[in-house]
């Protein structure tokens, strides 16, 4: 290891209470693991909603033990009402994509490992950074605090389309205060992103070490980044369009009300507004959205497949290329989900090239993991098996997104379960993957002890079996017609696919279940795994270089030097060692770096 | 009172170049080194500073107001509810003290930076051209203000119609950015003061400033052509 001595350049002390350690700590690596801590207690509350609505779509008049308690009038004697089934879709929607699928694989992981392997202390700006958090989590509470209003969260779904979103209480229960509240969470957590965007970018650009070029950054590094670039514009949209909804509910402006709007007899006193303009600047801020949510998964399943295939990608620069085309394409794919709105049907096929076009990355990054696999021998862990797992959902996933693609099919296949099915598994379930392969890959470093390896190998055959029992069977229930939202479909044509509507019930019970061995292992081997060697996937990047957990200052005040890139392995080293670290000066014996 | 700051002490950079490692990542590293001169103004070690982070902060500024911008065209074109209003007068008064605030503020920047550099013995004068900024950029809020209290007058309220609804959305979201570069120049005039300023946060400042001023006429205009 050689590394240069200097003074050390300390963005902060070391902290020396609980509360500065802990709790409002500007230590880049506390707030990661208070991000992840935020995404765990988010993807309980989000699956355990998903339960519940589950429970009803198996068995509509069941009655669910405890839910009148939760809610009187949306459960009335413990049978869901269709609209409190609407309002915990909502619920359950906005927590799963704002709390946990941009939270844990971006924010935590982001602001854990970032710094580190760009070989900086800190963030430029370690307040900002704190302050992100906070705002991020107080923007989780606002948002629960919806359950608590007398006519409970907002059902008008995680897209909150104008105009049911903004004209208060008359669309519905839930749409007056429960909206309001919706708008303001989100418009909070889009000043938590932004501050932690300004920081992953400017940590990228400014705080790199010495050695560290821009090619030599890891794929998870150059991941965060693009998400960051992405988050930066995206959030940025989605707020003026909150502030906006806000208005419409509380000042009597309309933005998005049209004129002559009459909603249960009633007419609405606003006129003019464009409901197709909330569509315009939810969809500019929601696609990129789906990628803030896989990009950092790609660049986490990537840097665990080249650590546990022990050799180098077959291109790295296409894998960024591909990357930063993803981010570029996602912000000119967005009319594709307005292809039923009523736009111009030109414009229909305007969105439609680049939303085909966007594959055409997405496909040479899996041709890259593949042709990388093919061959290789693979350290087959719990990290490496949850990468695989992933590439196998993004890819069920993403192939019933050429369908959806096209206006003519999307026609037929709009709002209903075949396109659940398709995000579900390309974004959320994939995004999932991508943070289980992380949390099994960098738990070592973040917390000093080894997780059990036996019990995520179990853990992870448990979900991929039971993830494709749940979404697998959507995409035929759209293609069956059976459309989405609906509560119930007990009275209609849609009742032959109740059976398999309870099947996918039980194996999202089944599945959610899984996910205590997870939680188990999780604060198990927290307490009680084998103690963590510094480097014990033999990586080369520089987290691997540090103890695990690593100091409160990183690099112990010395500044690392990077002499490689970070995919050095399967090289021959005058150590014996198939590795080299990025910040060992040596070189690989027999043949240049491929850096 | 006369502002004059200790004596200069020795900085110590940790040079980049006789490290051993003649690649070129060190984005962090060229901030360490200032522009012209030594720090005069940093009496303590402090980490690189990011001088990205306000051209980021910029980007992200200039999307939500695209966003507004655009809901504005969309609005406009949606129904026939459009109707004409005329700006306050007093917008005009309130531009120019605005930009009057920019040329003052790069006033102050440069004796600033001459001081720094050693051309400069008190940052006296600079302050007075720091204070003078803050000043015309309360004078501009003012105006802000003022210019409301002219359309309400006129009975022209949020929801009176899609263009008074644009008009104060648009000035209350500038007026909250200016009131943060406000608050921005009010550190720098406390850490001049201190002797504590760093260029690179008054560069940031004088950067931010300055697009506020540029948003604002670019507002000025599209409300001008639009409302």
């Amino acid at each position: 290891m050689h590394e240069v001595s200097a003074a050390p350049a300390a963005h902060h002390g070391p902290p020396t209470t609980f509360i500065r350690k802990h709790v409002f700590s500007t230590d880049h690596k506390v707030i990661g693991i208070q991000y992840y801590h935020l995404a765990l207690v988010a993807v309980v509350v989000g699956m355990v909603l998903s339960w519940l609505m589950r429970i009803h779509l198996g068995w509509t008049n069941a009655a669910i033990p405890g839910l009148q308690t939760l809610s009187p009038n949306g459960a009335p004697g413990g049978v869901m009402t269709p609209e409190y089934y609407l309002q915990l879709m909502t619920m359950h929607a906005t927590i799963m994509v704002f709390f946990v699928l941009t939270t844990a694989p971006f924010a935590a992981f982001g602001n854990y490992f970032l710094p580190i392997q760009t070989g900086a202390e800190d963030m430029p700006f370690p307040h900002f950074n704190m302050m992100s958090f906070w705002v991020t989590l107080t923007a989780f509470l606002v948002l629960i605090t919806a359950f608590f209003v007398s006519d409970g969260p907002p059902l008008a779904g995680w897209t909150s389309y104008a105009p049911l979103s903004a004209i208060g209480k008359a669309a519905g229960p839930g749409q007056g205060a429960g909206q309001v509240i919706w708008a303001t969470a989100l418009g909070i957590f889009c000043v938590g992103q932004l501050l932690g965007a300004l920081n992953f970018i400017s940590t990228v650009l400014d705080m790199r070490c010495k050695g560290m070029t821009l090619s030599r950054l890891p794929v998870s590094a150059w991941a965060w980044f693009i998400t960051s670039c992405m988050g930066l514009t995206a959030f940025a949209v989605l707020m003026p369009a909150c502030i906006l909804l806000i208005l419409d509910h509380v000042a009597g402006t309309s933005f998005f009300i049209p004129s002559g709007l009459v909603i249960n007899d009633q007419l609405i006193p606003h006129s003019g507004g464009s409901t197709l303009l909330w569509q315009h600047l939810f969809w500019f801020f929601g696609h990129p959205e789906v990628y803030i949510a896989i990009v950092p998964g790609m660049g986490i399943v990537t840097h665990v497949l080249i650590t546990n295939m022990r050799r180098p990608m077959v291109s790295m620069k296409a894998i960024l290329y591909s990357m930063w085309a993803l981010a570029f394409l996602s912000y000119m794919v967005y009319g594709h989900h307005m292809f039923v709105s009523g736009m111009n049907p030109f414009s229909s096929l305007a969105f439609s090239f680049p939303t085909l076009m966007i594959t055409i990355p997405s496909t040479v990054v899996v041709l890259i993991w593949i042709g990388s696999l093919y061959g290789s021998k693979l350290r087959i862990n719990t990290a490496s098996l949850f990468a695989l797992g992933f590439i196998s959902m993004f890819v069920s996933g993403g192939v019933s997104g050429f369908f959806l693609a096209q206006p003519s099919i999307d026609i037929m296949l709009h709002a209903t379960y075949f396109v659940v099915g398709h995000f579900h598994m390309v974004m959320g379930v994939a995004a999932m993957f991508g943070i289980f392969s992380g949390t099994y890959f960098w738990f070592p470093k973040m917390y000093g002890r080894m997780m059990n390896e036996t019990l995520g190998k179990i853990h992870f055959w448990l979900t991929f079996v039971g993830t494709y029992c749940i979404f697998m069977p959507f995409h035929y229930l759209g293609w069956a017609g059976n459309v989405r939202r609906y509560a119930a479909f007990t009275d209609d044509y849609l009742k032959p696919l109740i059976p398999l509507h309870q099947f996918i019930t039980v194996a999202a019970l089944f599945t959610g279940a899984v996910q205590l061995i997870f939680i188990y292992n999780f604060i198990h081997s927290r307490v009680a795994g084998p103690q963590a060697p510094a480097n014990p996937w033999e990586g080369t990047s520089l987290e691997w270089i540090m103890p695990s957990p690593p100091p409160w200052n990183n690099f112990g005040g010395k500044d690392p030097v990077v002499y490689h890139d970070a995919e050095q392995y399967g090289v021959k080293t005058a150590s014996g060692a198939d590795y080299i670290m990025q910040n060992s000066p040596e070189q690989a014996l027999g043949g240049a770096e491929g850096d | 009172m006369a502002t004059t700051l200790p004596p200069p002490k020795p900085e110590v950079f940790r040079d980049p170049e006789k490290s051993g490692n003649g690649s070129t990542g060190n984005g962090g590293w060229r901030n360490l080194v200032p522009a012209e001169g030594s720090l005069r103004g940093v009496e303590e070690y402090s980490p690189p500073p990011s001088s990205s982070a306000i051209w980021v902060g910029i980007a992200a500024i200039c999307m939500s107001f695209a966003a507004f911008t655009s809901a504005l065209i969309v609005r406009q074109g949606s129904s026939n509810d459009w109707r004409h209003i005329t700006l306050p007068p007093i917008l005009f008064l309130s531009t120019a003290v605005l930009l009057a605030s920019s040329a003052s503020l790069e006033v102050a920047r440069r004796r600033v930076a001459a001081y720094m550099g050693g051309l400069g013995r008190s940052v006296e004068s600079a302050r007075l051209w720091l204070l003078l900024t803050f000043g015309l950029g309360l004078l501009f809020v003012a105006g802000q203000y003022m210019a409301w209290l002219q359309l309400r007058s006129q009975g022209l309220y949020l929801a009176t119609n899609p263009n008074s609804s644009f008009f104060y959305v648009f000035t209350a979201i500038h007026a909250l950015h200016v009131l943060g570069g406000l608050a921005g120049l009010g550190r720098v005039i406390r850490k001049l003061g201190q002797g504590t300023l760093r260029r690179s946060t008054l560069n940031a400042t004088s950067y931010y400033w300055h697009f506020m001023g540029v948003l604002w006429v670019y507002l000025f205009v599209l409300l001008w052509m639009r409302i």
